[in-house]
């Protein structure tokens, strides 16, 4: 983990309201799928806990939503200024080696962590399948970085105006995938009906966060047991079942 | 320069202590950098029971700093005193434990229970947590509640009480005052200021707990002017804490009278402040012309 000044390399809208930021900053080669960073963003006391989307050759990709002030603010950076992070944090996506396929879902802004998972998997030779939803055609993002790895994902938009009309699991369906084994990012009702379906994989939560590194409590969820998880240090990924909805 | 400052029971290498529940039991920070840099660290809150905390959403970021209704989550004294005190004994540091309970009668049990851990060298009261529903703030808002459980503690302690007071109060020089008389070794002030914050998409409060404490930088102004108030009005050393991000921070506090701070929820904005501010301090220090740390106290005053 460090905390370091990252270079904005660039800074652009893809979807409505969510932007993709590259950033040069040594943090990209320590990160593991699935971590997180968190970005002080000036004029804001708390840091922003954001998702590692993808990583190389000292390249950070971030993508995140226009949610609040903060991210916002972000929007207005322009490449060449710089930007505090600290990271990587959390346990990310396991990469498993005796697996021989996996089925990736994410659900608007869970669906960039997904992409760095993809190509570790695809990395160890193993068949990898992605279906992502999205509530309509305009914030649909990302069919082109799976598309350049050779993945077409399936889609659904809760509207159906792009793919079909449904969830992530409608989408799934659709394209008459049956890999069990899943790995998955996404708003809560997602994770929630993903938890019920499917009993191999691991799911990524999102939470506000105080610290970011496992001190102040903030961020809690519990098991079955009661016992107390922090999102950001146990997590933000967890086992499929581990976590109490 | 030497930083160093000598309260009851503290042998503070600098006046730097990292504030209770904000840097739980150490683990997490020992990773980032070696704690013997710091003067002391106040744990997390122990009380009798574990206690599970506050339901979610417990943290809200507001201008200036921050709200949380955390809870007083902890395992217990038996856990903390098993599992988490004995990590803390390799480093060259001084450990408080910040002391809590729903009764009168767990604060003194969870101060029994501290008193066989060597580690532990004195105990800070928390008599100012606004986010439990027994105990915490209800026994400091009045100069009998408070007196009587610092007197209370005082008799279980073997080792020096200082009591954290809270700021919901319309005197803190009078709870003040009644704590000194009734036998506490020092003050901390102050614990974070109640406040709400409102989620616009429902209309509701944000937090689960709907009230929440406030802290960072927006809480500093109030923290000083209640230590440079209560620093004029009684005997007993003040640790000062509520806002501090800079060694700038830290002189403005000592120059109202305390003689050691805590660094909250700096922590949380950036990890490596402690250590940060323990390397500015003594070159502040120098630019405003002190020649000790003990010449800056209370300097705002004399």
């Amino acid at each position: 983990m460090k905390e370091q000044n990252a270079i904005i390399l660039s800074n652009t809208l893809i979807a409505r309201d969510v932007w993709k930021m590259e950033l040069k900053t040594e943090i990209a080669d320590l990160a593991r799928p699935g971590q997180f960073v968190e970005i002080a963003v000036p004029g804001f006391f708390l840091r922003r806990p954001i998702s590692v989307s993808d990583t190389g050759k000292g390249v950070l990709t971030i993508v995140y939503k226009v949610m609040g002030n903060g991210t916002d603010v972000m929007t207005g950076m322009h490449p060449g200024e710089e930007l505090n992070l600290l990271g990587p944090l959390g346990q990310g996506f396991p990469v498993l080696e005796d697996k021989e396929a996996v089925l990736l879902l994410g659900g608007g802004v869970g669906v960039p962590p997904l992409l760095k998972t993809a190509k570790e998997y695809l990395a160890k030779g193993k068949k990898v399948d992605v279906a992502l939803g999205f509530n309509n055609a305009a914030d649909v993002f990302y069919l082109d970085a799976f598309e350049q790895l050779g993945i077409e994902p399936a889609v659904a938009t809760m509207d159906g105006s792009a793919g079909v009309k449904g969830t992530v699991l409608d989408a799934v369906a659709a394209r008459g995938i049956e890999t069990a084994f899943v790995m998955a990012c996404g708003p809560l009702p997602m994770l929630k009906a993903i938890n019920q379906k499917y009993t191999d994989g691991y799911i990524s939560l999102e939470s506000r966060m105080g610290c970011g590194i496992g001190v102040c409590m903030g961020c809690i969820v519990h098991d079955a047991k009661g016992t107390a998880l922090r999102v950001c240090k146990n997590g933000p990924v967890f086992p499929i079942g581990r976590v109490v909805f | 320069m030497d930083l160093s400052v000598k309260l009851p029971g503290l042998n503070l290498k600098n006046p730097i202590i990292p504030a209770s529940g904000c840097f739980a039991y150490g683990r997490e920070f020992s990773q980032l950098y070696d704690l013997s840099l710091l003067g002391g660290l106040c744990i997390k809150s122990v009380t009798m029971e574990p206690r599970a905390g506050n339901p979610t959403p417990r943290i809200a970021e507001t201008p200036s700093g921050m709200l949380n209704a955390i809870g007083l989550q902890n395992k217990g004294a038996d856990f903390v005193c098993r599992m988490e005190l004995p990590f803390l004994e390799q480093f060259d540091t001084e450990v408080i434990a910040n002391v809590a309970g729903a009764t009168e009668e767990e604060y003194v049990q969870v101060i029994k229970m501290l008193n066989d851990c060597d580690v532990i060298k004195a105990y800070e009261l928390n008599i100012s947590c606004p986010n439990v529903a027994h105990g915490g703030m209800g026994l400091g808002t009045t100069p009998e509640l408070a007196a009587h459980i610092t007197k209370l503690a005082k008799e279980a302690a073997a080792k020096p009480v200082y009591v954290k007071l809270s700021p919901n109060v319309t005197d803190i020089v009078s709870i003040a005052k009644a704590v000194e008389e009734a036998g506490a070794d020092g003050l901390v002030l102050i614990n974070t200021l109640m406040g709400l914050s409102v989620n616009l998409k429902t209309g509701k409060p944000l937090l689960a707990n709907n009230t929440g404490g406030l802290s960072g930088p927006a809480l500093k102004p109030i923290a000083l002017r209640m230590v440079w108030q209560v620093a004029q009005a009684v005997n007993i050393p003040i640790i000062g804490v509520g806002g501090i991000s800079s060694a700038e921070d830290v002189l403005e506090f000592l120059n109202c009278g305390a003689s050691a701070v805590e660094i909250g929820a700096a922590n949380f904005a950036d990890p490596y402040i402690c250590p940060k501010i323990i390397e500015d301090l003594p070159k502040v220090l120098e630019k405003y012309r002190y020649s000790s740390l003990e010449e800056a106290i209370g300097k705002a005053f004399k």
